[in-house]
């Protein structure tokens, strides 16, 4: 497999994930958890596990993040850290 | 440290997978919002199933699904032509379990909120010793 | 204790690197994992079980105690996010707004219900005018989705796909008219007894096929024994495996609809996002 790809998308995702944890905006965390699921989604599609991918497409960029931005709209936005 | 350098390019992704682990458990461990926790945990879950299915591939193989040119008379399938699936299957499973524990946390983090008004875990416990 | 967390977490990343080393080398066909079963599974599953899919085939014919136990799991998820959170106070008055005047309606009594449609619709405590170009555009968009995650259900063994993503899809649909009309909407057209009864069956109905194996004289999962009762001349294993994967695609999209259902409104069921 071509390893530049590989590496940034790696890159991208651990930048992602820093980030999620990092904002003090609930909802930036949840959008941000979205799009680490995607990287992480294409990241399968590129070593092969189709099957994979398309379930962490659908649940991790789809029902997850509705789950997540719903109990956000029920509770606080903000996060002391 | 001279070969310490060729250790880390050849097992760069190895070394990716783990930090991506450790972020997840700082994220469990030290982190205050208990929103934050189980984003932290799901991080975790991710990383694991990723290092699964990189132990799962092989160089120059296609996808798990049956060409058709190989199913014609006489053809026999090798193995080294396709990926390894069991590692793809027992992830379907780890995923699918991944999201239902998602979902009830949520629900349990409503349900914090709503008896105690905060969802910081240090206010959290000044209030249970109260 | 952000101090003492660095501290456990670099001694325990540095331990799982230094375990790494002896890993084998990234993409090696033949590194320990590809080497017993795997290779058994490549090679006679189209033989066996006619599925060109080898993840679909493996993961609901040979090792479909598994799946039978994933979809118990969500099951109980669904289970547990409505036993926690179902708040069955009903609301003792209702708001209704009329819609070619704007006039608004106060309900007193809680058991009158207006039926909603072009003429009147909910109000909820905050709420928006609904747009028209939202409403119209969901409302076309999902059959579409719908018969596509019909389709990833009914392709399981020929494509990626499956029962747990079609189902995954189809519940998605239900959230996307929650969302884009109103919650009491979907609560009236798919009654919560409904959802719950239809979670159930999913389960029900592949752990029965899984068990209906064992009076025509096999094993509990054993596809290839339902024989007799399927037209002949078709592929025993696969069409076994194809009525599993329908149970977990209905148990998946109504889960999926009643834990979204359940936290978005705390349990009351009255308003939604």
């Amino acid at each position: 497999m071509h390893w530049p790809i590989d590496l940034i998308i790696l890159t991208f995702v651990i930048f992602c994930a820093i980030a999620a944890i990092t904002v003090r905006d609930l909802l930036a965390t949840a959008i941000l958890f979205g799009a680490y699921s995607f990287l992480m989604c294409l990241l399968w599609t590129v070593m092969g596990a189709v099957d994979v991918a398309f379930t962490e497409a659908s649940v991790g960029a789809g029902v997850s993040t509705v789950f997540f931005v719903a109990a956000i709209f029920r509770t606080s936005r903000r996060s002391r850290d | 440290m001279n070969d310490l350098l060729p250790l880390i390019v050849a097992k760069y992704n190895y070394w990716m997978y783990v930090i991506l682990m450790m972020i997840g458990l700082y994220a469990m461990i030290a982190k205050n919002n208990l929103v934050k926790k189980v984003v932290g945990m799901n991080i975790f879950q991710t990383a694991i199933i990723l290092f699964y299915v990189s132990i799962g591939y092989k160089t120059d193989a296609s996808i798990p699904i049956i060409k058709s040119s190989d199913t014609a008379h006489g053809m026999v399938v090798r193995a080294a032509d396709y990926i390894n699936p069991l590692t793809s299957c027992l992830m379907l499973t780890a995923i699918v379990v991944s999201v239902a524990t998602f979902g009830f946390a949520m629900a349990l983090i409503v349900r914090i909120y709503r008896r105690y008004q905060t969802l910081e875990e240090d206010e959290l416990r000044m209030r249970l010793s109260e | 204790m952000k101090f003492i967390a660095l501290i456990v977490v670099s001694l325990t990343g540095a331990l799982l690197l230094y375990g790494t080393a002896e890993f084998p080398d990234w993409g090696d066909p033949s590194s320990p994992a590809s080497l017993h079963v795997s290779n058994y599974y490549i090679e006679k599953t189209y033989e066996e079980t006619h599925a060109p899919n080898f993840v679909t085939a493996v993961v609901t014919d040979y090792r479909g105690f598994d799946t039978m136990f994933e979809t118990a799991v969500i099951f109980c998820a669904g289970l547990g996010c409505f036993l926690l959170l179902r708040d069955f106070t009903g609301k003792k008055e209702h708001f209704y707004r009329h819609i070619p005047t704007g006039v608004i309606l106060h309900v007193k009594n809680g058991k009158k219900k207006l039926t909603t449609g072009k003429e009147f619709e909910y109000m909820d405590k905050d709420w928006v005018p609904h747009d028209l170009i939202n409403k119209t555009v969901c409302r076309i968009l999902i059959p579409f989705i719908q018969i596509y995650a019909l389709y990833v259900v009914a392709h399981g063994d020929y494509s990626p796909g499956g029962g747990f993503q079609g189902g995954v899809i189809f519940g998605s649909s239900l959230i996307l008219f929650a969302i884009s009309y109103d919650l009491q909407t979907l609560v009236e057209r798919i009654k919560e007894k409904i959802l719950g009864i239809l979670a159930a069956t999913g389960v029900l109905i592949y752990a029965g096929i899984a068990a209906i194996c064992m009076p025509m004289g096999g094993n509990f999962i054993d596809y290839g024994k339902l024989a007799p009762l399927l037209p002949a001349g078709s592929h025993v294993r696969a069409l076994g495996m194809l009525g599993v994967e329908i149970g977990v695609g209905i148990a998946v999209m109504a889960i999926m609809a009643i834990i979204y259902i359940n936290i978005v409104s705390e349990g009351r069921h009255d308003e939604g996002l």
